[in-house]
């Protein structure tokens, strides 16, 4: 069983491939991190995965309906936006809608849900507070928290950790690890290559559009890869406290 | 469910104050027992033909602006979204005038509100193109002013090239916006087009909630962005334009009324949706009240007070919008 697959997913802008002809499947279990350099399709290649931008090649979450997509697949885009000055609780609870039948209010399940998910990222002492008034880092916990609510088989999530503190880093990424050894899937797309060494289950890495390497990370974050897709080198260590991953000296 | 409560209260004691108010002095409890007895006396005939349609017109005109004000905030994600604002309104009234002048009103007497619904079909279509999908406060409020800009120009060539002064002072009476002298007619030929704006406006509301999460976010969660758009367009345009259709244009209200409201339902677009309506309906009425108590003998227009007092607190949100970007 996969949660998603990618058929020669290809997004062009214009004449010229942004993403081209990818091709890979997720399963229950696995936390997936995608790495690559900005400007890689990362982004694009996540959005139109889930249908967002048109593409070519086929994509087993875009091919769905609205309604049955947004039973699947949670998305966490990365611009993190939070227009009115809402409710933690309240924008938390958003992420229910696709859960909830026409002109319902929450239910024991949806509250349940959210309580789940408010759990999950520590977020009970923010509960009333307005969303707008957070900090950036504080905002990202909760439009994380509000993906979680959704309660989806597989959590797609855009640099979810980028511009949180170190504790709320690995945190998270503990959080998206313990979801995929619960028989869900995250895919998370960052920066941080440590700590996608560390928690990842599985790395894809992209370069100028094109999936370069697919799997478990000592396999994908080899020195010629690193060297050949980053622009850097690196250390790597197996040790005691698990593998530490840490990039060194540009190269070009 | 409190506020609820509180604005329909406020709906209802205004929706009285207004049928007490007016050139004929009566004891209210005369006035009310010939609203109802409509026994053809003078009495029951100014209560029942005069004053229950202008305070029926004001709470569907308040209504309508005030649910058209929040659903375009809403989507648009910006508070300074209005349709009067915008040039929907004014769009709107370009497209009666135009019936007017041409004697269309006179021979067909849907080509008013159909016309000023084409004014503002035209007008919120224009503004979505523009002011593309995410809606930046900036290049909204400009498209704003270039539609409210042409179709001022186009509502004064229409002036100018008319070859009547009598009528084009009507016109430019009529477009500062008035629930005077309105009859039941009124009433009925804008209800239908208000109810379905009403209906379609409501109808968004969970989709505006998910929209708070930016556009990509709520597609993600099931929201169809093209049906959202065109159920707003669609209801925008049939509530305001049939509401400049019989009152002229009328500013403010949907800009002051959510933004009056937005605390008191934790600021959730489909909260604001039913508070706004209602809200709007209140300020409507309380407006048209004013109307005829400040200046009795002088006929004070409705656009014209509302405008007073809108701009001002639009002024302020600026302001305050301007110190939270700093």
């Amino acid at each position: 069983m996969t949660l998603l697959s990618l058929n020669a997913l290809t997004v062009r802008r214009g004449e010229c491939p942004v993403v081209d002809a990818v091709s890979f499947s997720v399963s229950p279990g696995e936390c997936v991190g995608l790495i690559g350099p900005n400007g890689a399709g990362k982004t694009t290649l996540l959005r139109a995965a889930l249908g967002l931008l048109p593409h070519e090649g086929l994509s087993s979450l875009s091919a769905l309906p609205a309604r049955a997509r947004a039973a699947q697949a949670a998305w966490m885009p990365q611009s993190r936006e939070i227009a009115w000055p809402v409710e933690v609780e309240t924008l938390i609870a958003l992420g229910r809608i696709p859960h909830l039948p026409r002109g319902a209010r929450l239910r024991q399940e949806d509250r349940a849900a959210v309580d789940a998910a408010i759990a999950r990222m520590g977020l009970e002492g923010f509960r009333t507070r307005r969303a707008t008034e957070l900090s950036g880092g504080e905002q990202a916990r909760v439009l994380i928290a509000r993906a979680l609510a959704q309660a989806t088989p597989l959590l797609i999530a855009d640099e979810p950790i980028a511009g949180l503190d170190p504790a709320n880093q690995i945190a998270t990424m503990q959080v998206f690890r313990a979801l995929a050894e619960e028989g869900r899937a995250v895919i998370v797309s960052l920066h941080d290559l440590g700590l996608a060494a560390r928690h990842c289950t599985r790395l894809l890495m992209m370069g100028a559009g094109q999936l370069v390497a697919d799997g478990p990370p000592p396999e994908v974050l080899t020195p010629d890869n690193v060297a050949r897709v980053f622009g850097v080198t690196a250390f790597w260590a197996e040790t005691p406290q698990g593998p530490v991953f840490q990039p060194l000296e540009v190269t070009r | 469910m409190k506020l609820a409560a509180t604005l329909c209260a406020l709906v209802a004691a205004l929706f009285l104050a207004s049928l007490l108010t007016g050139w004929v002095a009566a004891n209210p409890a005369a006035a009310l027992r010939a609203l109802v007895a409509g026994d053809g006396t003078p009495l029951s005939v100014v209560m029942q033909d005069i004053r229950l349609p202008r305070a029926i017109l004001a709470v569907m005109v308040g209504a309508s602006l005030g649910l058209a004000g929040a659903a375009l905030q809403g989507y648009l994600r910006n508070p300074l979204a209005e349709p009067g604002l915008i040039g929907v309104s004014g769009a709107a009234a370009l497209g009666a005038v135009i019936a007017i002048q041409t004697g269309l009103a006179l021979v067909f007497p849907l080509a008013l509100p159909l016309s000023a619904l084409a004014g503002a079909v035209a007008a919120v279509l224009l503004i979505l193109m523009l002011a593309g999908p995410r809606g930046g406060s900036i290049t909204l409020i400009l498209a704003g002013i270039a539609i409210s800009a042409l179709a001022g120009a186009l509502t004064s060539l229409v002036l100018n090239l008319s070859p009547n002064p009598f009528a084009a002072a009507d016109i430019v009476f009529w477009m500062m916006g008035s629930l005077a002298d309105r009859s039941f007619q009124h009433v009925w030929l804008a209800l239908p087009f208000m109810a379905l704006g009403w209906a379609l406006l409501l109808s968004t509301g969970r989709a505006l909630d998910a929209l708070t999460l930016g556009e990509d976010a709520a597609r993600a969660m099931g929201v169809d962005p093209f049906r959202l758009r065109v159920t707003l367009v669609l209801g925008t345009a049939s509530a305001v334009g049939a509401a400049t259709a019989v009152a002229g244009a009328i500013g403010f209200v949907g800009l002051v009324v959510p933004h009056l409201l937005r605390p008191f339902v934790g600021a959730r677009p489909s909260q604001l949706l039913w508070a706004s309506a209602l809200g709007g309906a209140a300020m409507v009425l309380a407006a048209d009240i004013a109307v005829r108590e400040v200046l009795p003998e002088r006929d004070l227009k409705l656009g014209v007070v509302m405008a007073l007092v809108g701009a001002p607190l639009f002024l302020h949100l600026i302001y305050r919008t301007r110190r939270e970007m700093a």
